[in-house]
């Protein structure tokens, strides 16, 4: 528990707090489930989060949404416990929970008082292969998805126009498909269905534990067996996506929707992910968002354009590489006004071809390493960015070792190699898209 | 996400923290508070400071005006422009930000121990010797434009404005902080540097700091900001109540969903009673599992993704208000439902085994939100802010434990008025109008 120190004197005894950079130590069950403990005894809480290695790009053809239903409905009942009643074990151990859906993973969290963590194992435990799902409770909250897809999704010209993006970006991978589905999918999505789905990728061969804070990697390898250890490997199928063909042809659109304020050209590329014990390809492409957009007021893009020619408004690149099959890149402009899109997006493709040209700025370059040097000392500071890294690393088949040397490997990267994955943008292998309001 | 915890404007909601790390009270040389969790674990500070009075200064042709005065601040200072301020901030790997809020600015400096003096020293340069150039004020007024100009087009903005110029009228309250591409398209050079005067200044600034630095070297920052600032002259906002007539009203919006935000008058932040209208709205719709307005709207229902409420009891103002969206064929079922919602609050309908579980969910989760030296840095500000002894911590969990049935009865019969509930519509509901 905390202990409350009760100051009557502006001088207070100072305590000394043990180091917080204990590295992750990593065991695995002989069911196959991995368990990964974070030492960080600053305060007498502790993250735990159970990572399914299933996500939205795993949902069968025609029933898109499957993987993120299942994640709303195992809040439901199970054998054990009723509907509800994980969220009030949760609530009277005053805790926070919830839970969240990629294309590649599936994760469930629970922040709680240390001494409460056993019980959180129990119930996710309980869950991975207790889930007994009654009409009752399904209809309705596949309402609520439908509801959080309007409210979310399709209320947000914005995020209907990335869903176009990603749709035309991707011909053969799921990845092309939203996480929440398409609505006309989701409406056919039934209770069966994602049972079927829970008995085939639920299971601890398929998963991975990752308890942060005041903890004892002992003592939660003990509790991790008591709880995960008796339920049985499943026979997991391998995860084989369709996988994109070579592009041939680069990917336009327009969309027009009168809820647009201002237009923009918005590109996304197809890039590499990172790989384990390869991964200088990806911190490349993300040294490169980094240099071409990563401050507001000094990176190329906004130098160039909002304070050089000042014909935009914004600018923006991104690299995504934290996924199994593809990364994605992408690069924008939001112009001022009376700049069309066309000059815009000519624009943003000129400055591209001179940071090619010219190479990177070796002050800008080490400033960026500068802040990946710092970053190692802020994020110790966030225990719960810790277990998200490390659960999303090892559900993506990364190591441990591949997380810990990642900003090591950023750091490395060379101006060189920064170019040469400018380099390999490539336009066949891109979509550029244009949102505009319907009479721009 | 299972849910999407709401983006409802709060307002003064308590800001308590509780930790095992130990704070202090420090006095600086010239005889100024502030607190401080020091913590040399992690070789890091962060520092925030609150300045009273936000956009809640500004009258309705300036509305906007604090907020881009904040965002000009980072857009050269003293023999700076944008990129050198940038570029020196980059170096070391540092940030200072400003943040404009209703009712104060916060001004949050993270800063590396080796290089921290640095930092603090171009935050320094920042809060008082901006440019506020021309050329500054077109490309972020431009850059706030553009954003404005999205989110009128956005149902929640668009809700949420409604309902507090239906509420605020004539108040200070009733105006976009950020303002809106009117008024921000008419900002002078004159009007910013106004706004600049009137919320930096000596009188009601709070300070808090956490991680790597030591009470001395807190204290002479403290003093250094205090020392470059100015004596107020600018008048606080009068403080007044929501109050919007009863009914429904509709904004016609081409979408699939209706966005609704509901509520009245709320309570004083400084009420005797605000603790157990606190645990109150969290029993009704607050932010925990299973409140009264979840289950009846999305989880027995499927109405809605998500429904909370809030005390949005502001300095200058308050209003008991929540907020959710549903389709548009389901809107006037889930507002009929709301107004039940608020009967069965007036009477009586909080059982002891409701403020039981409430209670254990609050004391339990008190701890968590230390959560870094981020979050506690703004925490021991926020709580100065509003108020607060530093031994509060140490009380705070008596304080909820310490709300009866009888408390939280007398405050619903207070508190919730059905018949006064007004509703914001954006959207194509069927049945309403």
């Amino acid at each position: 528990m905390l202990s409350f120190r009760h100051l009557t004197a502006a001088l207070a005894v100072l305590i000394a707090l043990p180091a917080a950079a204990a590295e992750p130590e990593v065991f695995a069950l002989d069911n196959g489930m991995q368990v990964v403990v974070i030492e960080d005894h600053r305060a007498p809480v502790a993250v735990s989060m159970v990572w399914y290695r299933v996500g939205g790009a795993d949902d069968p053809a025609g029933q898109s949404g499957i993987a993120h239903y299942l994640e709303h409905l195992m809040f439901k009942a199970t054998e054990t416990l009723e509907a509800g009643e994980f969220d009030r074990v949760v609530e009277e151990n005053g805790g926070q929970h919830n839970a969240f859906t990629s294309w590649d993973y599936t994760a469930y969290h629970q922040r709680v008082a240390a001494d409460r963590l056993e019980q959180m194992l129990a119930m996710e435990a309980d869950r991975m292969v207790n889930l007994r799902l009654d009409r009752s409770e399904w209809l309705p909250e596949r309402d609520v998805i439908l509801r959080e897809r309007g409210q979310t999704l399709e209320s947000n010209p914005d995020r209907v126009f990335g869903e176009q993006m990603r749709a035309a970006l991707f011909q053969n991978h799921p990845y092309g498909r939203p996480i929440i589905g398409w609505r006309h999918e989701i409406e056919t999505l039934t209770g069966e269905i994602a049972t079927a789905f829970y008995r085939v990728h639920y299971a601890p061969n398929n998963a991975i534990l990752v308890v942060a804070g005041d903890v004892v990697p002992a003592d939660v390898l003990a509790m991790a067996q008591r709880h995960f250890g008796p339920i049985p490997a499943a026979n997991t199928p391998p995860r084989v996506r369709p996988l994109e063909p070579p592009h041939q042809a680069e990917r336009r659109l327009t969309m027009r929707d009168a809820r647009v304020g201002q237009p923009y050209v918005n590109r996304l590329y197809l890039a590499p992910v990172r790989r384990s014990g390869a991964q200088r390809e990806a911190a490349a492409f993300q040294m490169l968002a980094a240099l071409l957009g990563g401050s507001a007021q000094t990176s190329v893009l906004d130098l160039a354009l909002t304070y050089g020619e000042q014909i935009a408004i914004t600018t923006w690149a991104g690299y995504s590489g934290l996924a199994l099959d593809n990364g994605t890149f992408s690069l924008g402009i939001m112009p001022v006004e009376g700049v069309s899109l066309q000059q815009a997006e000519d624009a943003l493709d000129r400055v591209i071809a001179g940071f090619i040209e010219t190479g990177v700025d070796a002050a800008q370059l080490d400033r960026v390493r500068m802040q990946i040097r710092a970053e190692a000392i802020y994020e110790l500071d966030d225990t719960a960015e810790r277990a998200n890294g490390i659960g999303a690393a090892l559900a993506l088949g990364l190591t441990p070792a591949d997380e810990a040397d990642w900003l090591a490997v950023l750091e490395s990267v060379t101006a060189e190699e920064v170019i040469a994955a400018a380099r390999q943008l490539d336009r066949r292998s891109s979509v550029t898209g244009w949102l505009m309001g319907v009479d721009q | 996400m299972k849910r999407l915890f709401a983006a409802l404007a709060l307002g003064a909601l308590l800001a308590t923290p509780a930790s095992a790390i130990e704070l202090q009270q420090v006095t600086s040389p010239m005889g100024r508070i502030g607190w401080l969790a020091q913590d040399s674990s992690i070789p890091f500070a962060s520092i925030e400071v609150i300045f009273t009075g936000g956009a809640g200064l500004e009258t309705a042709e300036r509305a906007g005006a604090v907020s881009m005065m904040t965002a000009l601040l980072s857009e050269g200072a003293g023999d700076l422009d944008a990129q050198g301020y940038a570029t020196a901030l980059e170096s070391l790997a540092g940030s200072v930000s400003f943040d404009a809020g209703r009712d104060q600015v916060t001004m949050s400096i993270r800063a590396l121990s080796e290089n921290r003096a640095q930092v603090v020293d171009l935050a320094l340069l920042a809060l008082t010797e901006p440019h506020f150039d021309q050329v500054s004020l077109e490309r972020v007024r431009a850059q706030t434009v553009a954003s404005l100009e999205r989110s009128a087009l956005d149902p929640n903005t668009i809700t949420a404005r409604a309902f507090a110029s239906a509420g605020y009228t004539g108040h200070a309250y009733a105006n976009p902080v950020s303002g809106t591409p009117d008024t921000v398209a008419a900002l002078t050079l004159d009007a910013i540097l106004e706004a600049h005067r009137a919320v930096f200044n000596k009188d009601l600034v709070y300070f808090g700091a956490a991680g790597d630095i030591t009470p001395e070297e807190f204290g002479a920052f403290i003093d250094r900001v205090l020392d470059d600032l100015p004596i107020s002259n600018t008048p606080l906002p009068d403080y007044r109540a929501f109050a919007a007539p009863p009914g429904v009203t509709v904004i016609d919006f081409d979408g699939p969903q209706s966005v609704v935000q509901f509520g009245h008058a709320g309570l004083r932040w400084d009420d005797p009673d605000f603790m157990a209208a606190y645990v109150l709205n969290e029993i009704f719709g607050g932010g925990g599992f299973g409140s009264r307005l979840m289950k009846e709207l999305r989880e027995s229902r499927g109405l809605t993704y998500g429904i909370y409420t809030s005390l949005a009891s502001g300095r200058f103002g308050d209003s008991f208000a929540g907020r959710f969206s549903t389709g548009n064929e389901t809107a006037a079922e889930a507002v009929a439902l709301v107004r039940e919602q608020f009967e069965w609050l007036a009477n009586g309908g909080i059982t002891q085994d409701d403020l039981t579980r409430i209670q254990t969910y609050l004391t339990g989760a008190y701890p968590l939100r230390f959560d870094g030296n981020e979050a506690i840095a703004g925490i021991l500000a926020s709580m100065q802010f509003n108020g607060f002894a530093l031994d509060y911590i140490n009380v705070r969990n008596d304080l909820v434990r310490a709300v009866t049935l009888d408390d939280v009865q007398r405050v619903a019969r207070r508190l919730a008025q059905p018949e006064a509930l007004h509703f914001v519509v954006v959207g194509r509901p069927v049945g309403l109008e």
